[in-house]
C-alpha cells in the first residue's frame, strides 16, 4: 500500500453526538484490501450479536478499494449494517458516483452510527462533514424530489454522490433501499430502513483528490490496455447493447424465468417485456456509473398524459434491468412494457427493493386466489395478475397501510407467510426474496447459503447454465458455488462490478494491485476472499443465523426450472455437503 | 480548434475523458483534470461537456494579471506555473469553465491540446482535429 494513499482513513460520524474523527487503519486494508473485506471487519468491530437492526448502535458502513478511482470499471462501494430484514450481515453493493466519490474525499470507508433526534442529512466534502437539517425534506414524496432540492444546496456538481432514502426507508420498511443518482440502488437487505431509523435522509459525499500510483508508465499501459477491452470485448457486448435485460428472451425459452410466483414458467406475450422489445419501444438514453465507460444503465422514456388534461403529457426516465422486468413483470403475470415502467415508477418513489417488492406482491395475489387472505386483510384491494393498477395500489399500501396484514408484509414475505400461512409458495430464502433465476439447482443454493441469499453471491445460473450441456454431481456443484463466492470476495472488496469480472482475471488483478502498491500473487487473494467469506459467515451465525433450519420452499420443486424437475433427494445431498464445507471453513 | 464537441446527447457521463486528461497531466484521478462533465439538471437530463476550444485570442490569457499564460501559435495556452499565483482570473474568464483547477497545489489545470479526452471517448462525443 502506497504511502500517502489516503485509502487507510476510515471516516467515523456519530450521528447522536453529530461528531466526526478520522482513524488511520492500514491494518484493515493492508489485510483485507477494502470493500467487502473491510466491510466485514468494521461490522465485527462496531456491532454487537445483540445489537438491533433499528438502535442506534448498528452501524452503516461503506467502503472502496484500493482499485476504485485508479482503473475503469472499479466503480462500486459495498455497503455493510445488521440487515432488519434478515436479522444478520446486510450487504450491498451499489455504482453510480459513490465510489470516486468517496476514494477521492480522501477515505477508504465511512462508518455512521447514532441517531440524529430530527431528521438530517450528512454532507462529506473532502476531510469537512456537516449535518445538515431535514426536517422539511422528511416525508416528501412525489412532486418535489428531495435530491434535487438537496442537489440545489450542495457543492460538488459532476463529481459528487446524493444517497438517500423515500417514503420506505423513512417508514421502515424491512426492504427498502436507499438511492443514489436517481437510477442506481443499495437495493436489497434494507439499508433504507435502517437510514430511517437513524432519521437520516441522505448522505452526499464530494472530492476530487488524485490517487498515487507505484508506477506511472506501467499504470498508462495497464489502464489503456482494460479500456480497450472493456469497450470492444464480446464479453462486454450485453451489458452494451441490450443490457441485462437482453436475458429475459433466452431465459423464457429455456423456462428459466419466473411467472407468476413461479407457479408455471410459461407467459403468453413475454416477447413484449424482453429487452428487445424495451430497446425499440422505449430506449430513451444510456448512462454509466463514473469510471466505467461501459454505460450498461438503460433508461426507458415513458410518455403519460394527464388524464383530467388533454395536452399534458410529460415524459419520465426510468432505469430499466432484467430483474424488474422479472419482480415487477414476469412474477406478476405483466406482459405490457409500459405497465412494467409504471410500477418501476411506483418502487422508485416509494424507494423500495424491486426484487423484494415483486415477490411480495406475487406472493400475495396466489395467498389471496388461495383464500389464505381476503379482502378484509387487503383493505378491499383484490390482487389480479397482470393488473398493473392494483399493483400500483398495493405497493403504496405496502408502505402506508396501517392494518395489521400491512405491516406484516412489510416485513418480507417469510414474516408475513409465518403469520397468515402459505409458506410453501412463499418464495424467500433465509428470509430474502427470490432473485429473478429458476435455472436449475446452483441459482437455488447459492441464494440459500449465500452470504447475502443473492444472485449476486456465486451466479448459480452460470452454474445451471454448464450444467444443463454437461450434468454435474452434487459435489461438483457445491465447489463451484463455493470458490465462485469466495473469488467474487476480491472482486467486491476492490471494488470491481462483478460485470467486468471476466476482463479482471487474477492475473489483471494481481497486476492492477501492485500500480497500487499491493504485492499478492493469485494464492494469497484466494486465501485473502476465503477469509473474507469465513468472516461474513461468522458474523451471520453469531448474529443467530442457523444453517440447520435452512430448506429451499416447497415450490420449487414443483414447477420445472432450466435443468428440469429439481429432486429432493439431490438438494438435500447438496445442502448437507454446503454446510459441512461451509463448518470446515469458520 | 483542436477538441470539439460534436454530440453531446451521446455522452454516458462515464467520466473516463477526464481520467485520460488527469493521465496528460500525469496524475492519476480527476484533481488534475480541465475537462469536466456535468449532468444537465439530473441524469435523466443527460450531460454537458465542458473542454477547452483552443480559442485563438483566450481571454484566460487577457485575464491573466501576472502574463503566466502563454498563447499558443495554433490557438490555446501554455502555463509558466512559476509566475502563476493561483489567484484563479484565468478559470473565471472562461465562459466555457474549461479550466480546471488543483486544489492541493492551488493553480489552474490547463488543456495542454492534446486531443486524449477525444481519443479515449468510446462514444464519438468529442472529435479532435488538429489543424
Amino acid at each position: 500500500m502506497i504511502d500517502r494513499d489516503p485509502l487507510k482513513n476510515v471516516l467515523y460520524i456519530d450521528l447522536t453526538k453529530k461528531r466526526f474523527w478520522i482513524e488511520e487503519r492500514r491494518d484493515l486494508f493492508l489485510k483485507y484490501l477494502g470493500g467487502s473485506g473491510v466491510a466485514i471487519k468494521l461490522l465485527e468491530e462496531n456491532c454487537s450479536a445483540d445489537t438491533d437492526p433499528f438502535s442506534p448502535d448498528n452501524p452503516v458502513i461503506f467502503a472502496v478499494g484500493p482499485l476504485n478511482g485508479v482503473f475503469p470499471i472499479a466503480s462500486k462501494t459495498v455497503a455493510m449494517f445488521k440487515s432488519p430484514h434478515t436479522g444478520n450481515l446486510g450487504e450491498s453493493h451499489a455504482g453510480g458516483r459513490s465510489a470516486l466519490a468517496l476514494r477521492m474525499a480522501g477515505y477508504g470507508a465511512i462508518v455512521i452510527k447514532g441517531k440524529s433526534e430530527k431528521p438530517c442529512y450528512i454532507a462529506i466534502h473532502g476531510d469537512k462533514v456537516y449535518f445538515r437539517d431535514a426536517t422539511t425534506l422528511w416525508g416528501l414524496t412525489e412532486g418535489v424530489s428531495p435530491a434535487r432540492l438537496i442537489r440545489k444546496n450542495e457543492p460538488g456538481a459532476g463529481l459528487r454522490t446524493i444517497m438517500r432514502i423515500g417514503p420506505a426507508g423513512e417508514r421502515l420498511i424491512s426492504y427498502a433501499c436507499v438511492t443514489l443518482e436517481t437510477y442506481r440502488h443499495f437495493g436489497r437487505l434494507g439499508l433504507g430502513a435502517v437510514f430511517g431509523s437513524k432519521k437520516l435522509k441522505a448522505v452526499v459525499i464530494s472530492g476530487k483528490k488524485d490517487l498515487p500510483v507505484t508506477d506511472f508508465k506501467k499504470y498508462k499501459e495497464i489502464y489503456e490496455e482494460l479500456l480497450h477491452q472493456l469497450v470492444k470485448s464480446e464479453k462486454m457486448k450485453k451489458y452494451h447493447e441490450l443490457g441485462t435485460s437482453a436475458n429475459v428472451l433466452p431465459l423464457s425459452f429455456s423456462k428459466g424465468i419466473p411467472v407468476k410466483n413461479l407457479l408455471t414458467m410459461d407467459l403468453q406475450g413475454i416477447e413484449n417485456i424482453s429487452g428487445e422489445n424495451f430497446a425499440q419501444k422505449h430506449l430513451g438514453r444510456r448512462v454509466a456509473c463514473s469510471h466505467c465507460p461501459v454505460a450498461c444503465i438503460h433508461l426507458a422514456a415513458l410518455r403519460k398524459p394527464y388524464e383530467d388534461e388533454p395536452y399534458f403529457y410529460r415524459t419520465v426516465y426510468l432505469s430499466y434491468d432484467y430483474e424488474l422486468i422479472y419482480a415487477l413483470g414476469s412474477m406478476l403475470g405483466i406482459t405490457s412494457s409500459e405497465d412494467v415502467l409504471k410500477l418501476i415508477e411506483v418502487v422508485e418513489d416509494m424507494g423500495l427493493d424491486a426484487i423484494s417488492t415483486g415477490v411480495v406482491l406475487a406472493w400475495i395475489t396466489e395467498a389471496f386466489e388461495k383464500g389464505i387472505i381476503n379482502d378484509k386483510h387487503t383493505e378491499g384491494l383484490i390482487p389480479e395478475w397482470g393488473n398493473v393498477n392494483i399493483y400500483a395500489q398495493f405497493i403504496r399500501k405496502i408502505v402506508y397501510g396501517q392494518n395489521e396484514f400491512y405491516r406484516y408484509v412489510g416485513r418480507g414475505i417469510d414474516y408475513a407467510s409465518s403469520k397468515f400461512g402459505g409458506k410453501d409458495f412463499a418464495l424467500t430464502y433465509a428470509k430474502n426474496e427470490m432473485p429473478g433465476y429458476h435455472t436449475g439447482y446452483a441459482s437455488h443454493l447459492g441464494y440459500l447459503f449465500g452470504a447475502r441469499h443473492s444472485h449476486l453471491d456465486s451466479a448459480g445460473y452460470s452454474i445451471d447454465k454448464e450444467a444443463m450441456i454437461k450434468p454435474m454431481t452434487a459435489e461438483q456443484l457445491v465447489e463451484k458455488i463455493l470458490s465462485e463466492e469466495q473469488w467474487r470476495q476480491i472482486l467486491s472488496s476492490l471494488v470491481i462490478c462483478f460485470f467486468g469480472r471476466e476482463i479482471y482475471t487474477a492475473d489483471v488483478i494481481e497486476n492492477c494491485l501492485r500500480i497500487s502498491g499491493f504485492n499478492f500473487n493469485k494464492e494469497d487473494l484466494i486465501n485473502i476472499g476465503r477469509e473474507i467469506y469465513a468472516s461474513k459467515y461468522r458474523f451471520k451465525i453469531k448474529c443467530g443465523f442457523n444453517m440447520d433450519s435452512l430448506s429451499l420452499p416447497q415450490r420449487v420443486f414443483e414447477t420445472p426450472s432450466g435443468n428440469g424437475l429439481l429432486n429432493k433427494d439431490f438438494t438435500d445431498r447438496a445442502i448437507q455437503l454446503l454446510k459441512e464445507k461451509i463448518k470446515s471453513l469458520l | 480548434m483542436p477538441v470539439f464537441i460534436k454530440d453531446s446527447e451521446k455522452c454516458v457521463g462515464c467520466l473516463v475523458c477526464m481520467f485520460a486528461c488527469a493521465r496528460a497531466h500525469k496524475a492519476a484521478g480527476v484533481e488534475s483534470s480541465c475537462i469536466k462533465v456535468r449532468s444537465q439538471g439530473g441524469i435523466s437530463r443527460g450531460f454537458s461537456v465542458f473542454v477547452c476550444r483552443g480559442c485563438e485570442d483566450p481571454p484566460c490569457a487577457r485575464a491573466c494579471p501576472e502574463d503566466a499564460l502563454i498563447v499558443r501559435k495554433n490557438g490555446g495556452v501554455l502555463l509558466n506555473e512559476a509566475k502563476c499565483t493561483g489567484c484563479g482570473y484565468c478559470a473565471c474568464a472562461c465562459i466555457l469553465d474549461a479550466i480546471g483547477w488543483n486544489t492541493v497545489i492551488n493553480k489552474p489545470i490547463i488543456c495542454i491540446q492534446c486531443g486524449e479526452c477525444s481519443k479515449n471517448c468510446h462514444y464519438g462525443v468529442l472529435e479532435f482535429k488538429r489543424e
